[in-house]
This record gives C-alpha cells, structure tokens and sequence, in this order.
C-alpha cells in the first residue's frame, strides 16, 4: 500500500513549501514583535498583544475569512496589491503561506519572547561597557542567548503552519497542485468512498514530517543550550 | 588621567550625592554595602544616569546634566569589572578576550596588546576552554583581561573578590597589582575589605551613606581619628607605610623601618627594601607612661598623644604621634583615667610581634 501517488507527493512537497516560506517570511517580524513585547513599554502594548493572540484563541475559518475579506482580490488591501504591484495572494500556494503564517504568528512570538525575556540583562550591560551598541548587543549576544527559545518557536510555527487547515481553505480554497496541502488533501481523500488507502498514507506522512520537525528541533536546542552550558 | 565626578542620584531608600576626584593608580571607593558604591560606578560607566551633575574624564565629559549631555556606555571607552565576572556564556574564553577588541574605536599604540594582557593575567593555557569550566579565579582574571582588552582609559572595578573565598582573593590581588604596573590603567576600585584596600589602592573616597566623608592617600584617610569607627569596620587599627629593613632571617622577625622608628614582625619571605603597609590593630596596642622594662614585647616606641575618643563606651581610641607616623591604641577609660593619658602626653605603646599580620604588599 505505500506506493506513494504524484498527487500525494505534490501535496506533500506543496506542504513543506508552504510552511517554509510561512515560518521564514514571519520570522524576523517574530523576532521583531517579541522583542518589542520583551523590551518595550509603550502605550497599548495589551491591545497588540491581544491581537496577535487572534488567532490562537478565534476558530480558523473565522481568521480564513478575515484573510479573504482583506487581501481577497476584491478586499481593502488585496485590491491595492492587485492593482498596483500586480500581486494576487488569493487562491495561490502564496496565500496558503500568509494563512498558514498568521496562524502559526502568535506560538512563534509566544516561545521567542520567553527566551528574550530570561536572557540575562547583565550580560547586555557588560556588552555595551566593551564598547557593544544595542544594535550589536542584539545581534551577538541577546539573539545567540535566546537560540534555544527561537529555535523551538520556529519549529513550533513550522509544525503549526504544515498543519493549517480551517484557515487555509476558507482563504484560499482547495486547488490542487496550487494550494491542496497535506491536511487538505487528506481531508478530501477521507470524503471519497475507496480512497481510504490514500488517507491512511497521507496520515503517516504527516505523522513522520511533524515528529521529524520536533526530533530536529529538540537536537538543535539542546546542542544551543550545550554552547552557553553554565548560564 | 583626571576624573572629575560630581553626581547626585535618588535612588528611593536612600540619595548618592557624591563629588571626589581620581587621577592615576588605583583609586578605592571604601566603604560599607549599601553605601552607594556600586550606584556610583554605574552612573561613571554610563549604565545608570545620574538625576543632576557632571562626569568628566580626561578633558571629555560624560556626563553633564545641565547641557542635557550624556555620553551613551558604549562610548565611554571605561571597563567595567563585575563581582560575577559575567564571561558570556556563548563564548568560549579566547572569544570573550576578543569581544572588546573588536569594537574598540581607536587603535591606540599604548592599547594592552592581547599577548601581554594573557602573559601577566597567566590565563594562556585557558584560551580554548568555555566559561563554566573554568574556577571563580579563573573567571574574574579573564573578566580582568577582557576590559583591559577593550582599552579603557578608566578601568571600574566593583568588588571583583568578594564572591572569592580568602584563599582565591590573596591569588588574584599579585594579578591585578602586576596588571596596573605593566599597563598603568587608572582604576576606581570598589571595596568593602580593608585588606585588600591595603594592598592596591593609593587613594581612598570614603563612602557613608550615599555621600563622600573623605577622600584623599589611603593612609591619611585610614589614619583619620575622627573616621576610625568608619574606616575601622568594627576594628580600628592604623596604617604604617614601611619598608623591609631587615628580611627575617634573624629567627623568623623581619625588621621594617618606618618614620617613627622599626617594627619587628613574624613574617619571612619579604624583600629586602620592599614598600609595604602595615595595618596594626588599636586593640593590640597597649600603653605605658614610663618605658616598659622586663616585657616580651618587641615593639615599643615613645610618642605623643595626638588625640582620645569622645564617648560613653568603656572603651577609648588614643591617637599617638611616633615620629611623624600615627599609631592607634585602644584601652579601657579606666586606664585613660588611672594614667592620666590626654592629649600631650608622653607615652610608650607597645605593640607584640605576633600580633600583627602579614603586610600588605605595595609596588
């Protein structure tokens, strides 16, 4: 039974792209937000961070039709990007990316801003006294200090993004080869009667690629956390 | 080197508003915890921004509060020595060495070069090695070696033994004495310890309670009556600039020559002509008014008192003038009174050789 088909493989490639770009795109501005909420005091910093959390706490379709009403083709952003960049995220794997990004947006911000907050302060003031400025500092000692926390938010992301399914078939719908990624033709393989062999197959893949992500992800950390062992 | 510091800060539970100057050498600033050491050295290293006053080092200032001006820490080009080392933990010792080198803004000629600052700080062999293998020595000497490395023109450092136990502290002081005479790095030296004041400092600002009581040699400050109960810590004794007459090979007793005559001490192992500082203790001196005859004490010196303590303790603090050098003896009011001791008298103190510690070294 595990001869896998091409329209399965295609999913299952369609999948880690999607997610890939998801979790690469959204990363830095991770980061970015995580850091603000870590660092900053600044009016309104319970507003933001209750919408980031959206999507966490909203059902899918809710987020997917929030996506289409936006950046559909007819929506408030969706049109401007239609009309004068020429780019249409609606109903292409690039849309899938965005909800699969949004969804995945609020875990990613959740573990790296716990990282950033138990890096040690001291050793950011012991860097600026070498003559470090923030903008170093970050870079060389706050980023590597924090390594295991953002190595775990992205893979945390990245298994959320290959998992994405209410968000992504309400924004951009089913279309094979184009945005029919693994949940999404496993869901539709399990409508057709006789294609229970399909299902099945797909379901272990997916099984596979997420245990994979987390094995690389608990080896990752742990050998971040070996190089600043004794802090 | 000249800094000038003039700083006020509220800091909640209590106000640092202090004003002292420092120039070459080590300079301490001496006193108890929570006497508002730290907060100042944080506010000179630019980590901490004072409420109002001026910082100023060399011709450059760092600080001044009434043109809005404040040189950001980074800039500041000061070395900043922690009592936890604070090694960065992602790096192993060699990188951490490097961190400040790599970001120094000029590359002055009379910068300590990385071979030597390793040479004189003896942490060759632990280059390659990672922070958590190596002892607290160990840490605070590439802590040492690391703010050398960035070239600072002014070098803080706030209490770097005191996480050490004794036997660790007398191994990093020849360090740090060897990297001020080979590098002569103008340092503030934050200390609550009067030994090892003794051993590096030249100049002491005597901190109480967030404000400076005196300032000024190490000796003078050391030696003021009206600040013994401060600079005492519970207690007093006085400081004696003295060099090795003599270097203990008569039976174990070292000769040491001072303004006021010679001590002898149980210590072998000094060099001939060495400066050092003694530290003799008020309550180990005792006092006669006619000279001693039949005792074991083997230092005896007639002298005059300068001044007696004020208060209700039974206890007094006399003040005695031997040759220019003071000497402090602590004895019960009762003695004061049943020999007539005040100031102006001619007396005999008497200290016992075995009394005194082992002192301290100055280069």
């Amino acid at each position: 039974m595990f001869s896998v088909s091409p329209e399965e493989l295609e999913a299952l490639q369609l999948s880690l792209k999607v997610s890939f770009w998801a979790v690469g795109i959204s990363l830095p501005f991770g980061i970015l937000t995580a850091w603000c909420l870590a660092r900053l005091e600044f009016p309104g910093k319970v507003l933001i961070d209750a919408i980031i959390h959206v999507p966490l706490v909203v059902p899918p379709v809710v987020v997917g039709y929030m996506l289409l009403l936006l950046l559909g083709r007819n929506g408030a952003l969706g049109s401007w990007l239609h009309d004068t960049l020429g780019i249409t995220v609606g109903f292409s794997w690039q849309g899938a990316a965005v909800a699969a990004a949004v969804m995945a947006f609020p875990l990613m911000v959740r573990a790296i801003r716990l990282s950033l907050e138990s890096v040690d302060r001291r050793m950011e003031q012991t860097a600026r006294t070498l003559g470090a400025s923030p903008v170093d500092v970050f870079f060389s000692i706050t980023l590597p200090l924090s390594g295991s926390g953002i190595v775990a938010g992205t893979i945390l992301a990245f298994a959320r993004a290959l998992g994405e399914f209410g968000a992504t078939i309400t924004f951009v719908s089913s279309i094979p080869g184009e945005t029919t990624t693994l949940p999404l033709a496993l869901y539709s393989l399990a409508q057709i009667p006789g294609e229970e062999g399909g299902a099945l197959r797909l379901m272990i893949i997916s099984i596979i690629v997420a245990f994979a992500a987390m094995v690389a992800a608990e080896i990752i950390a742990r050998r971040v956390r070996r190089r600043i062992a004794g802090s | 080197m000249s800094l000038t510091v003039d700083i006020r800060k509220n800091l909640g539970a209590f106000t640092v508003d202090a004003g002292f100057e420092a120039g070459n050498g080590i300079t301490t600033l001496f006193g108890k915890s929570g006497a508002g050491k730290t907060s100042i050295i944080q506010m000179l290293s630019g980590l901490m921004t004072p409420d109002t006053g001026r910082i100023v080092l060399n011709d450059k200032t760092l600080f001044d509060s009434a043109n809005r001006l404040q040189v950001p820490a980074q800039d500041r080009q000061i070395g900043y020595v922690f009592q936890d080392a604070r090694l960065f933990p992602h790096m192993n010792v060699r990188r951490n060495l490097e961190y400040g080198t790599r970001r120094r803004k000029k590359q002055g000629t009379d910068a300590p070069k990385f071979d030597d600052v390793i040479e004189v700080l003896g942490i060759e062999q632990l280059l390659d090695r990672q922070t958590h293998q190596l002892s607290g020595g160990e840490r605070q000497r590439v802590a040492i070696g690391r703010a050398l490395l960035s070239s600072p023109r002014l070098l803080l450092m706030d209490e770097p033994l005191a996480a050490l136990d004794t036997e660790r502290k007398w191994e990093i002081i020849p360090f740090i004495q060897r990297t001020q005479r080979e590098f002569r790095i103008p340092a503030i030296y934050v200390s609550h310890a009067v030994d090892e004041v003794l051993q590096l400092a030249d100049r002491m600002v005597l901190m109480v309670d967030g404000g400076v009581a005196a300032s000024g040699p190490v000796e003078d400050v050391m030696n003021r009556p009206d600040l013994i109960r401060v600079t005492g810590a519970g207690d007093p004794g006085s400081v004696i600039p003295v060099w090795v007459k003599d270097e203990g090979m008569d039976a174990g007793i070292a000769r040491l020559s001072f303004a006021g005559g010679e001590f002898r001490v149980v210590a072998t192992g000094l060099e001939k002509d060495t400066r050092l500082r003694l530290r003799v203790r008020a309550r180990d001196v005792s006092l006669a008014t006619s000279r001693p005859k039949n005792v074991s004490v083997l230092n005896v010196f007639e002298g005059r008192v300068t001044s007696v303590s004020d208060d209700d303790r039974p206890q007094a603090e006399v003040s005695i003038d031997v040759g220019g050098a003071t000497i402090w003896s602590q004895i019960t009011r009762r003695s004061l009174q049943e020999l007539e001791i005040e100031p102006g008298s001619n007396v005999f103190a008497m200290v016992k050789a075995v009394a005194i510690d082992r002192p301290a070294i100055r280069t």
